[in-house]
């Protein structure tokens, strides 16, 4: 067991873990931050994508141990970063509401977290840079016309 | 989006036709879902499946001493322990009554007959303890020859080739007919071929629907609990009713000391209708134990051993005269089963076989279908589940006799479909097509298209030999969809009905509690369902609550597919909600001292003809409650409930048009636009409606692309990975062109059509047809499921004199070309032409 200490949706949490453990399992299994799902076991489907220190990963590729030390935000915590009032969803999370960027939403959690992602490096995406920078995550609901559509949309406007 | 609403009467409509944004979301994107993986209880166990590595092999030993002394193991059980306790999968179609049916025990203790099939069980504290002493069980198996290639398995007998299962002396499961001559529906398919020889144009193809696998996100996962009165369990399923009926008809236990719970559920696409041998044997173990137990499977595990789909080889031959006017057409199926006959099995093809005439009037049709017995993953619905098969079929050929003719594909299309004054129109399949206006769907479509610019386009680039061509792809496309009449299941042999229920509860303080017995996966049936309850009673969306995928609460249904939920269920739903008003207006004349025949009901509001006086539904529901004032003999409820089943299928179709660039040196294809005006019916939720036509595109799209289950010649599936089995990303897909048409439905109240299956049935032939016709000019006429740049570069360079140049540099083929389709179990590759 290895003692680790991460922040995640911002409570202080102090843990030990088996070195293995990956970071996905110690969010849903340890903390249980259902939130955070599984979809795959070959890091393609990005469904477990959170950031780590503010940047996507797929959690399913990071232990728990080299979380340690480090900020973990989830989809449950998502809505309370970036100074938005209780309650309130975050933009991203709005706008996939908004245009209908989900049907079952299993891959929801990880496409809104990746997308959260890319906007903060390009706030000002195309339709290709978009279709691009979620290339890792797979739907298998949608087609993706929408969930492009939402994040353009929580850009500032279709394009 | 552009819309033409012919709606019917819903003259208090307020709701229906609206883009109200989805209940469902809130929970999902904020992480608050109820998967069946989240779910702990008290003093659960976990469970890890140990897997045959071969796809067919006598189990001669299994030793699980050391499993059993694992950290955590609880116990390691195999067949043998669980015996009958497992209960069986059941077929419940068969398809002829002399089908040939393995018997399928969930964990078997003597033979596996694929790879992938569970030999033992091990329970323990945690899931990564049972993973890690899944590794420690010793099993020892003796290999058999494995059934892999369709054909050949087709052909094999008890003397010669090799059998899947060689107790049963036959690979050959079922041979299912249709001949329209029998049926007095037309005329005699092999005399229009025999006359088309003689003096018209005779197409003959065979198509490889190749194996798909329907890869929903959430990957499968069951949790039962044993510990109450009833035995709980909750699965990522589609069907929690007919998986209830299906655990006490195969394990004895009474089906009133069940109950099954499909909490959120990621996806299903026919995929998660079934009933597995993994949720049978987490039942036992949780019954054999008195624990709760889970079982999560691994995307690996859910690759290899959920259903698959499609897996056909199609034999046609279309007859016609010379100006292209079709005049039979005979259809000749392999089915691939894989190692067991699933819950609707052989079910699949035959439900294709009335959909092979798709629009068209043809005079005369004979369908067989040949269901066989392989030792591969077994096969089910998948997304269409035999519509796409028929229509990818039909819609190819009608593409060749154009070219045939010389024609534009839509001439032939033209002359044969049932045009909009024909309808109800019988086909020579023996449906009746109650509306239809493929003429106003493929103008539309040929409009935002930009056909002709298209068409102009192309011939330019011909003409110029540029190196990328262009190709336009049309797919002229209906179903039969809401499945199903009872009366015609019945008839088919299917083991169960095709009705749908619906329960409204009025709750005293105005708020609606809504059953169905459909149960959404993903589809948004909480948004739609409630957009009808809302019009028909008038009380407003927000109060309105659907429940559903719980048999404890929507005690009756048969659940989700085959485009069912709003056609069958929405029609439940209205019934449900007419008899509550006509409840109410004894109530409401008795309060307002009128006669029942003066009270109106309009907009949730019970007048008094002439007056202006009259109460509010919530008023008649609290006055029900209450019930210190009601009329004799009138019960104190407003609740109620439908049972309804459909006299007819539903038959939407539309018109589907796609623009592929097709690169001539490399193989490699480019979509370039995809456009689409579908005939849907009334409909209640337009963006919902959008949604279900992209991703049933994307997953056509990918049929024709990308996507193919592929076996090794040893019966290991190679395309076990999201690595290997390519689903489509957001970079390999584009923006579609979506729009609707809404010629009402003659078959339901709300005169709604189904949409869940349209895209995915439509699409497969539209992008094919377009990759064929960028290269038509080269002399190619197929290229076969996916058109991977491989498989197309093949076929420019097969060709004589195609493709124009030999490649040099990294454009040069890095395969060789000597040994034929790489990885494909498939000993006969393409057509045999």
């Amino acid at each position: 067991m290895t003692r680790i200490e991460v922040t995640v949706d911002g409570s202080k949490v102090t843990d030990d873990v088996e070195p293995r453990m990956l970071l996905v399992q110690y969010l849903r299994e340890t903390l249980g931050k259902t939130g955070t799902v599984v979809g795959c076991d070959t890091s393609n489907c990005g469904a477990c994508t959170v950031h780590l220190d503010g940047r996507s990963v797929k959690s399913c590729n990071v232990l728990a141990v080299q979380a340690s030390g480090h900020e973990v935000t989830t989809i449950e915590g998502l809505a309370a970063t970036g100074g938005h009032a209780d309650g309130q969803l975050h933009p991203v999370q709005e706008a996939f509401r908004e245009c209908h960027g989900l049907q079952c939403g299993f891959c929801t959690p990880g496409m809104i977290m990746q997308a959260v992602d890319l906007l903060n490096e390009n706030p000002s995406p195309t339709e290709e840079d978009v279709r691009l920078g979620m290339e890792g995550n797979l739907c298998r609901c949608t087609g993706y016309h929408n969930i492009v559509k939402s994040v353009l949309h929580a850009a500032g406007g279709a394009r | 989006m552009t819309a033409t609403q012919e709606r019917p009467d819903t003259a208090a409509a307020k709701e229906i036709g609206r883009d109200r944004r989805r209940k469902e979301d809130q929970r999902l994107i904020t992480g608050r879902s109820r998967w069946t993986d989240n779910i702990t209880l008290p003093g659960m166990l976990h469970l890890a499946m140990v897997r045959s590595p071969f796809a067919h092999a006598t189990i001669t030993g299994i030793d699980v001493t050391e499993a059993q002394a694992a950290p955590n193991v609880v116990a390691v059980l195999t067949g043998k322990d669980l015996g009958e306790s497992q209960g069986a999968c059941i077929n419940a179609w068969a398809i002829t009554t002399d089908q040939v049916t393995p018997a399928h025990v969930p964990m078997p203790s003597d033979r596996v007959a694929f790879a992938g099939e569970t030999v033992a069980v091990v329970v323990a504290r945690s899931a990564a303890a049972a993973r890690d002493a899944a590794e420690l069980v010793d099993v020892e198996y003796d290999e058999l020859p494995a059934a892999l290639d369709l054909k050949e398995a087709a052909a094999a007998d008890a003397e010669h080739g090799v059998l899947a299962h060689p107790d049963l002396g036959t690979n050959r499961s079922a041979l299912w007919t249709f001949d329209s001559a029998e049926a007095g529906t037309g005329g005699d398919a092999d005399q229009a071929i025999a006359r088309a020889r003689a003096e018209g144009i005779v197409i003959e193809r065979e198509y490889r629907q190749q194996r798909l696998i329907p890869a929903f996100m959430e990957p499968r996962s069951t949790v039962v609990d044993p510990t109450g009165e009833q035995i709980t369990m909750w699965s990522a399923t589609q069907i929690p009713h007919i998986l209830r009926f299906a655990l006490a008809a195969s394990t004895g236990v009474p089906e009133s000391k069940i109950r099954v719970i499909a909490p959120d559920v990621g996806g299903g696409f026919g995929g998660k209708l079934q009933q597995t041998p993994e949720e049978m044997i987490t039942f036992a173990v949780a019954r054999r134990l008195g624990k709760p137990v889970k079982y999560t499977e691994t995307r690996s595990e859910s690759l290899m051993t959920a259903h698959h789909g499609r897996d056909q080889w199609q034999r046609l031959t279309l007859a016609a005269e010379k100006d292209g006017t079709v005049t039979g057409l005979k259809v000749e199926l392999i089915a691939d089963l894989g190692a067991y006959v699933s819950l609707i099995g052989g079910g699949v093809p035959v439900l294709g076989a009335f959909m092979y005439n798709a629009i068209y009037k043809f005079p005369a049709y004979h369908f067989s279908c040949q269901t066989v017995l392989t030792n591969k993953t077994w096969t089910d619905a998948y997304r269409g589940a035999g519509r796409p098969e028929a229509t990818y079929a039909i819609e190819r050929l009608m593409d060749e006799l154009a070219a045939e003719v010389g024609v534009d594909p839509f001439v032939v299309r033209e002359k044969n479909w049932i045009t909009k004054e024909e309808f109800p129109f019988t086909t020579v399949a023996g449906l009746e097509y109650d509306t239809g206006d493929y003429e106003s769907a493929t103008r539309e479509a040929k409009d935002r298209f930009g056909y002709d610019e298209l068409r102009a386009e192309q011939r330019r680039r011909r003409e110029a030999g540029d190196r990328v061509q262009l190709g336009i792809g049309v797919s002229t496309f209906t179903e039969m969809c809401g499945l199903a009449p009872s009366r015609v299941l019945g008839s088919l042999n299917y083991g169960a009905g095709g009705w749908e229920h619906a329960s409204v509860r009025m709750l005293a303080t105005g708020t609606v509690e809504v059953t169905t017995g459909a149960s959404a996966h993903g589809q948004g049936h909480e948004t739609a369902f409630s957009q009808i309850v809302a019009d028909r009673l008038g009380v407003a969306f927000e109060d309105v609550e659907i429940l559903h995928g719980d048999t404890s609460i929507a005690s009756k249904g048969l659940d989700t597919y085959g485009s069912r939920s709003l056609v069958v269920g929405g029609e439940a739903l209205v019934r449900a909600a007419d008899k509550v008003i006509e409840k109410a207006k004894p109530i409401a004349a008795h309060l307002l001292e009128a006669s029942v025949d003066d009270i109106e009901f309009s907009a949730g509001r019970f007048g008094v003809r002439g007056t202006d006086q009259g109460l509010a539904m919530a008023e008649i529901a609290m006055a029900a409650f209450a019930a210190h004032n009601l009329p004799d003999g009138i019960e104190p409820s407003l609740d109620s409930d439908a049972t309804y089943d459909p006299v007819n299928f539903n038959y939407p179709h539309g018109t589907h048009l796609c623009a592929m660039e097709v690169d001539t040196e490399t193989g490699g294809v480019l979509m370039r636009k995809y456009t689409c005006v579908d005939d849907v019916g009334t409909v209640i939720n337009p963006m919902i409606v959008e949604g279900q036509v992209h991703g049933g595109l994307a997953q056509g799209i990918a049929q024709a692309l990308w996507e193919e289950a592929v076996y090794d010649d040893s019966g290991t599936l190679v395309s076990g990975s999201f690595v290997d089995y390519l689903l489509p990303t957001s970079a390999d897909t584009i923006s579609f062109d979506v729009s609707h048409r809404s010629t009402a439905s003659t078959t339901n109240t709300l005169g709604t059509k189904g949409v869940g299956e349209a895209g995915t049935i439509a699409s497969t032939p539209a992008v094919v047809n377009a990759v064929v016709d960028a290269i038509r000019h080269l002399g190619i006429d197929d290229i076969q499921m996916p058109c991977t740049p491989e498989r197309v570069w093949r076929a420019i360079h097969d060709v004589a004199g195609g493709g124009g140049t030999d490649t040099e540099g990294a454009a040069a083929p890095h395969f060789d070309a000597s040994t034929g389709m790489q990885g494909t179990v498939d000993r006969t590759d393409g057509a045999d032409r």
